[in-house]
This record gives structure tokens, C-alpha cells and sequence, in this order.
């Protein structure tokens, strides 16, 4: 029997393979959940003109808002990209830098999951009869009407968990969970930060939350940085 | 219609109480950012309400004290919360399923305008310029059970924000059920704007001249 074990030493090998022009799952919604160090590898890293799929833009100059500081972010496909104490992505969003795609909130969790559970539209009753309906294929179901979105899926996931095993059996903290899990489902590669690594048996089966077979390369970050404790010390990445 | 600037009526804590007053026992809520918020606060006694924010928790609880917040323990306007006991966290997708899903019995938002059909804009001003930025709103209007807008009557400049039709772009369609302004709760009605109920001190007529559209007398 092979042995299987997903860890990678760092953060910097986990996502050394992470070409230009790649799409890229960045869970997290604000701070709770954002896999800082793993974003600031891949800034190190280098890779450009990438398409980053992710509710928020980030915050300050730390995370992925200095992904987008570093102009290698050419479009993003977001519910939120406004937020607070940060300049980074409006300004790039205004010069045309960076493409929007703007997404309801519900519908992006729902076309994450469809694209990791191997659907590839469906139809939904969000955003009928408003701007974000454009271009739209309109269908009424049952008496209402739907619009039907697509599935989404990408060339990698970033996400942060609280523990997991070598298997890539993964349990999150609190809020932090929010997209990490459907977008563990829909990626090519799927890269965890977790605070601790354990051995296969330290998880209780019945609390696992993502299952390891949606999760390639585990890395251990014993002590992972906040969004709001960087802004606070000052830190612009890189 | 004149521009109506001065401050009359209820407080935003007292529009907050009276929804409050309105919300059944063992509801689940779902509160938008801003005055929605201060409904919490005012759970009527002998009542309970179940607490959902979309970034995955329900039977969420009140504000940590100062620096006892934890960075990953926060509520859909991104301020750290705490969680009640019989609480749950959840992914993304079950929590819009939660909310599509009709599971959901009551969202409150804020507005920039409704229109007499029921019609909400609460997203964006829609000028070249702005960020546009939606988040859960659309969702929630469309699958939430029952939709309440908590707002003042009228904008800082003194604009109504109750209108036949609206000129921001939408957040959904038809999707209101009631307002509470400053001034009055306000019924959506195949009719048009039915009040429901004045603010103590305010007459039919301060309402109707703060309002874009014509309003309907509250049932005898």
C-alpha cells in the first residue's frame, strides 16, 4: 500500500507551481478565513495576470489586497470588493487594470459548489430584474422566474484550516470556514494552511469537514498571521 | 413636494424596537448592516429570536467586550460577534441555502429607495465611478420569506426615499413586505403604500408629504 502523505514543507514549495494567466480560489471572507501566508507565497512566487475568484478584495496592503498592490491580479470575480482602510483594488479597478466580475454573494458560494460537484449551470431566482441579470438567460420554473449561472471551477484553491491530518481531512475555526470548503471541492489543485498538522485517526471521522480527497498539499502554519494585527503593526507586503 | 430635512419621529432605536414588537417567537433573522443591526437589541421579553449572518453561523450572540474579540468570530458586517449556546457555523453554500432555500423567516436591510410595488434598491447608486459591490443582498431579498426595510423616511438631503419608482438599480423585484421609517410602518400592498401604523405625534399628512408616492390610510 502506498503511504499517503500531503504535507509540504512550506508555503513557498506549495504553491511553487502556480503558473501565469492561472485562475485561483482564495477562500476567506474578510479576514476570517484568509490564507495570508499562502497569498504572500505566491506574491514572492511571482506568478501574473492571474484571475483570482474570492468574496472580498482585501484589506490595507497585506493578504490579497498586496496580490492586487503588485498588479499580477488581471481580473476578479467577487461579491464584495469594497472594503475598509483600503485603496488598492478601487484604484486599480478605475485605471482598468483590473476586470470585475461582479457576483451575488449566493451565487458565487452556489456556482463554487455546482463546479466542484460536477454541475455545470443551474437556475436561480437571485437577481431577476436587476443590472447583474444582463446578458442573462431568463427561464420561468414552476411560475418564477430563474437565471441561469454557470458552474465555477478553477486551476487552484488557497484555504486556511484550523487542523488537519495527512489525508487532507480538514476542520476549520469558527467563522473562518465560510468558502473554504465548496472551493476545496472545485479546483484542479487544492493548497490548506492549517495551523496543525495531525496524523490520520487524531480527527474524529464524524467531525471531519472536507474530506481529504478535495485537498492536494497541506502545510503547516503553526502561527498565522491576521489581516487586522498586520494593518495594526503597519505591515504593507511585501 | 417640498424638501423635508428636519428630524421627526422615532429614533433609529426606536424603529428598531417597534420591528422588533412585530417579529414572532422562535424566529430566524437575518440582519443587514446598519440600523438592522439595533433590532437585537430589543427582543420583546418572553420572546427569542435565532440570529443568521451569511458568513456561517447561526444563534449568532452580541459584541465581544473590548479586545475580547476573536478575528474569526465576526458577522456579515465583518465586526467580531460571539456565538450563543445551540449555536452552528456552516459553509458558504449552506448558508445561501439557508437563505435561497426559503429556510430563513425574516431579513431586515436598509434602503436607498423603495417603490410603491415593492420594488428595493440597496446596492448602488449606480454612478460611473462607484466600486460596485453587492454581497448577500440580492439573495436575501429573493429568498427570505419575508422582507422588512428598516429606514429613515427620507435621505440627508431631505429626498423620499418611499417612491412610485425607483431610479437606483435594483436589488430586487417586488421583494419588500413592510417599512419601518422614522415616521411610520408602511405596508407594501397590491395597492401601493398602505400605512400600518403613524409614529406616535405623526399625522398621516407629515408622511404623505415626505413620500414620493401616494399612501393609502391604515385600516379602520
Amino acid at each position: 500500500m502506498r503511504m499517503i502523505d500531503k504535507r509540504v514543507p512550506s508555503a513557498a514549495e506549495a504553491v511553487a507551481d502556480i503558473a501565469d494567466g492561472s485562475s485561483i480560489m482564495v477562500g476567506g471572507f474578510g479576514e476570517a478565513g484568509s490564507p495570508i501566508e499562502l497569498i504572500h507565497a505566491l506574491i514572492d512566487q511571482g506568478a501574473s495576470d492571474l484571475t483570482i475568484i474570492s468574496n472580498n478584495a482585501g484589506s490595507g496592503e497585506v493578504g490579497l489586497a498586496a496580490l492586487f498592490k503588485e498588479r499580477r491580479v488581471s481580473k476578479v470575480i467577487c461579491s464584495f470588493p469594497k472594503t475598509l482602510n483600503s485603496t488598492v483594488f478601487p484604484e486599480l479597478y478605475r485605471e482598468g487594470f483590473t476586470e470585475l466580475e461582479l457576483v451575488p454573494q449566493g451565487t458565487l458560494a452556489e456556482r463554487i459548489r455546482a463546479g466542484g460537484a460536477g454541475v455545470p449551470a443551474f437556475y436561480t431566482p437571485t437577481a431577476v430584474g436587476t443590472p447583474l441579470a444582463k446578458g442573462k438567460e431568463l427561464r420561468v420554473l414552476n411560475g418564477r422566474e430563474y437565471l441561469l449561472e454557470f458552474g465555477l471551477r478553477a486551476d487552484y484553491a488557497l484555504i486556511k484550516g484550523l487542523i488537519a491530518d495527512t489525508h487532507g481531512n480538514v476542520l476549520y475555526n469558527k467563522t473562518a470556514r465560510n468558502f473554504a470548503p465548496i472551493m476545496a471541492t472545485a479546483a484542479d489543485v487544492t493548497i490548506v494552511q492549517v495551523a496543525q498538522v495531525a496524523e490520520p485517526g487524531a480527527i474524529d471521522p464524524e467531525t471531519v469537514v472536507t474530506p481529504g480527497i478535495f485537498v492536494d498539499r497541506v502545510v503547516e502554519v503553526a502561527k498565522p498571521a491576521h489581516e487586522s494585527e498586520l494593518i495594526a503593526a503597519g505591515v504593507c507586503y511585501p | 413636494m417640498k424638501k423635508q430635512t428636519e428630524t421627526i419621529g422615532w429614533t433609529r432605536e426606536g424603529m428598531a424596537q417597534r420591528l422588533a414588537q412585530d417579529i414572532p417567537n422562535g424566529s430566524y433573522v437575518n440582519l443587514g448592516i446598519g440600523i438592522p443591526e439595533l433590532v437585537a437589541r430589543f427582543v420583546p421579553e418572553g420572546r427569542m429570536f435565532i440570529y443568521h449572518t451569511e458568513n456561517g453561523l447561526l444563534g449568532m450572540g452580541p459584541s465581544p467586550a473590548e479586545g475580547a474579540g476573536d478575528p474569526e468570530l465576526i458577522n456579515a458586517g465583518k465586526r467580531h460577534v460571539t456565538a450563543n449556546l445551540g449555536a452552528a457555523y456552516f459553509h458558504h453554500a449552506d448558508s445561501f441555502a439557508m437563505i435561497r432555500g426559503g429556510h430563513l423567516d425574516l431579513s431586515v436591510l436598509g434602503a436607498m429607495q423603495i417603490a410603491q410595488n415593492g420594488d428595493l434598491a440597496n446596492w448602488s447608486t449606480g454612478k460611473a465611478d462607484a466600486i460596485p459591490a453587492v454581497g448577500g443582498a440580492m439573495d436575501l431579498v429573493a429568498g427570505v420569506k419575508q422582507v422588512f426595510v428598516i429606514t429613515q423616511h427620507c435621505t440627508k438631503a431631505g429626498e423620499p426615499k418611499l417612491v412610485e419608482a425607483c431610479s437606483y438599480p435594483l436589488t430586487g423585484q417586488g421583494v419588500v413586505d413592510r417599512i419601518y421609517s422614522n415616521l411610520a410602518v408602511i405596508d407594501i400592498t397590491p395597492d401601493g403604500f398602505r400605512v400600518v401604523s403613524l409614529c406616535p405625534g405623526v399625522d398621516f399628512e407629515t408622511v404623505q408629504e415626505r413620500t414620493g408616492a401616494p399612501l393609502l390610510p391604515a385600516h379602520e
